[in-house]
């Protein structure tokens, strides 16, 4: 095994979504920057966004939505749990994005003014703007990276991040997945644009590949932050997302919103005034799927056939297209039937829900030096337009750092060959356990142990048998670079399911509707716990929990908008009796 | 402990009449996410050497003379 020791000024880890932002505007900042993007897979094709998008989830444009508008609307979404500068950078920022995207040739739907043609889908405001056209958006990023000359090294998978001798981010390390060459990287400022946590759960097809977000985001960034020293936020309000059976790809009930499409019970009837994904949501999917009126659809075969067209169009050739050969394999068709819909696996991801690793409104971690974007950064519900608006502040902010704050502190190369001997572990190991095995095997008890609705002695159960299965992997064995590149992913899914037993466990109260049901806690309990829930590696090494105050909001909530997002249910009325359980009791009850 | 093989599906196949390997082409190998894909050095074309596919498609979209497609993984077909 050879090693490579590279320098840089910049460093960019990922090349999704995020990752080429960042890295883009941290050469646009500083032209004379060197910037290094290393990327797990290839940046041509990579990330949650590898086959393209469908649309803005998020877009604050002028005339149709305010940055103030959008802030609340996130705090009411995330109960009240959010750092609102954050939220509200994102929010100020994100016209500015688009408009960068636009200038790049990124095509948005525009009404016959030539003005955006906005959606609206959350519960208040209206920030959806369709692309149908989004399949061309990584060719869109390739071209600029190559304009502005990023160096770009592709199949690198990167381990752990790199300390200086003050505590300081001062490059990563890690492996290549096809020479299975060991790769340090001396950096001024790193910046982490890894993707969710996407293996945490196991899908019930038994595919270990067959995940909900792109498999490739195993959590990386997640355990590489924890080594690092980094909090991590809020890491038990977990991604869980509504989907087509089987298929495990988005249902995008939401982007048929706007034509008159929704998701229905069995009977066929709307049970949710909302099709946002909010853990209230999911919660009142999952009384549905569970209950007598379960399972849940889509339902869009009342729909005229223009109607129905336009949304194959949408859902079939951007984020997702095997979607359309799937419902063709399964005779569903929209016209004709409601499609059978379910609920993912659990997983980490800011992008959705606000499980990440910890950032302030400039994208800084709590490790000087270190950044973080997209998906695995702790901005709540910030999908795509966030990754790209925080992946340009990192950008910038990482290059800005090199010309102020930045000192050359030596390193302890230590760190570096216990990183060498860890990685190279399972290529002495004979006769080993494969790693996809010990991945089944971790994956299942996740599902078996952590799935909400959580059970403090389920939880309790869950660290017993990763603690076992930590043993377990000291025979893992790999006999290529490519199987060196999944046990090295079982080390990452291990730290993260120890990070979603812990986290969970520690705030004993119920939030974010599904994806926090904590049985043993049922009721939100705002006078101990309306607080952040960070974690990291205290000094032994080990997970701890502590809480952090939620910082004074900028844009105070109105009384009545409080509980907005707690009025998923649709409540129907006969004369004199109430069919249905009220929201609160919905909440709670649940088997 | 002892391992075995066993035999599985995979969805990917390569039409190998149009597959263009043997003139260096690897598109379908750079642009998969999982790295799931190989050429094969005796017969120079490319093939699915790992069951991890995430069906996502940019092999076969990718792919200068179409002879790429991924087919929905049985399990889950």
């Amino acid at each position: 095994m050879n090693t490579q020791e590279i320098e840089t000024d910049v460093l960019v880890i990922g090349g999704g979504t995020a990752g080429p932002m960042a890295a883009v505007k941290a050469k646009e900042k500083n032209p004379k920057l060197r910037v290094l993007l290393l990327e797990k897979a290839n940046v041509k094709r990579s990330g949650a966004i590898s086959m393209g998008m469908d649309g803005l989830n998020n877009a604050v444009i002028p005339g149709h939505a305010t940055p103030e508008q959008y802030t609340k609307e996130i705090t009411v979404a995330n109960d009240g749990i959010v750092n609102q500068a954050a939220v509200y950078a994102y929010a100020t920022n994100s016209y500015k994005t688009i408009q960068e995207l636009n200038n790049w040739g990124v095509k948005f739907e525009k009404d016959e003014t030539g003005d955006y043609a906005v959606r609206k889908v959350h519960h208040m405001g209206t920030y959806v703007l369709p692309m149908p056209e989004g399949h061309n958006m990584k060719k869109v990023l390739y071209r600029q990276l190559r304009r502005v000359r990023v160096d770009v090294t592709n199949r690198i998978v990167v381990t752990r991040i790199l300390l200086n001798e003050h505590g300081v981010a001062a490059g990563a390390m890690g492996f290549d997945c096809r020479s299975g060459d060991f790769i340090v990287i001396r950096a001024k400022s790193v910046i982490m644009a890894c993707g969710a946590a996407g293996r945490l759960g196991l899908p019930a097809s038994g595919y270990l590949m067959g995940t909900y977000e792109n498999p490739t985001n195993a959590g990386d960034g997640y355990a590489m932050a924890f080594h690092a020293g980094a909090d991590l936020a809020n890491l038990e309000c977990f991604q869980i997302n509504p989907l087509i059976k089987d298929y495990n790809g988005p249902a995008c009930a939401y982007v048929t919103g706007p034509f008159g499409g929704f998701t229905a019970n069995n009977k066929g009837e709307r049970f949710i005034e909302c099709d946002y994904w909010s853990g209230q949501m999911m919660q009142e999917f999952y009384n549905e799927l569970l209950g007598g009126n379960g399972p849940v659809f889509l339902k869009l075969d009342h729909l005229a056939e223009e109607t129905i067209s336009e949304i194959e169009t949408i859902l079939h050739t951007n984020e997702r297209p095997s979607r359309g050969r799937f419902h063709e394999g399964r005779n569903t068709n929209y016209r004709e039937k409601m499609i059978e819909m379910h609920i993912s696996e659990i997983g980490f991801c800011s992008g959705h829900s606000a499980s990440g690793v910890w950032v302030n409104e400039r994208a800084e971690t709590t490790i000087p030096g270190l950044y973080a974007a997209g998906d695995m950064a702790s901005v709540p519900h910030n999908y795509m337009l966030g990754a790209f608006t925080y992946g340009w502040f990192a950008g910038e902010n990482a290059a800005e750092y090199i010309g102020s704050t930045y000192q050359d502190v030596p390193i302890d190369r230590g760190q570096i060959e216990a990183e060498r001997e860890r990685i190279f572990a399972p290529t002495k190991v004979e006769d080993g356990i494969p790693p996809a095995q010990i991945e089944y095997k971790l994956r299942r008890f996740v599902n078996d142990y952590l799935q909400p609705p959580k059970v403090t002695r389920k939880m309790e159960l869950a660290l017993e048998r990763f603690a076992e299965i930590k043993e377990d992997m000291k025979r893992m064995s790999a006999d290529s670079p490519h199987e060196l590149m999944r046990a090295m992913e079982v080390h990452v899914i291990y730290d993260c399911a120890m990070m979603a037993a812990k986290a969970s466990l520690f705030r004993k109260e119920s939030r974010w509707g599904l994806y926090h049901n904590r049985v043993d806690y049922p009721k939100r309990d705002d006078a101990n716990w309306f607080v952040h829930c960070h974690l990291k590696k205290d000094d032994n090494g080990d997970m701890v929990s502590f809480k952090k105050p939620v910082e004074p909001y900028i844009v105070p909530l109105d009384e009545d908008e409080k509980d907005a997002y707690q009025r998923m249910r649709i409540v129907k009325q006969t004369p004199g009796k109430h069919e249905e359980k009220s929201v609160e009791q919905a909440a709670v009850t649940t088997d | 402990m002892p391992i075995a093989i066993h035999r599985t599906s995979v969805p990917v196949s390569v039409d190998e009449s149009k597959c263009i390997a043997e003139k260096g082409c690897t598109v379908c190998v750079d642009v998969c996410p999982l790295d799931v894909l190989a050429i094969d050095m005796i017969k120079k074309k490319a093939f699915m050497k790992f069951d991890e596919c995430w069906y996502c498609m940019p092999c076969e979209k990718d792919c200068p003379t179409g002879a790429v497609t991924v087919e929905i993984p049985y399990l889950l077909s």
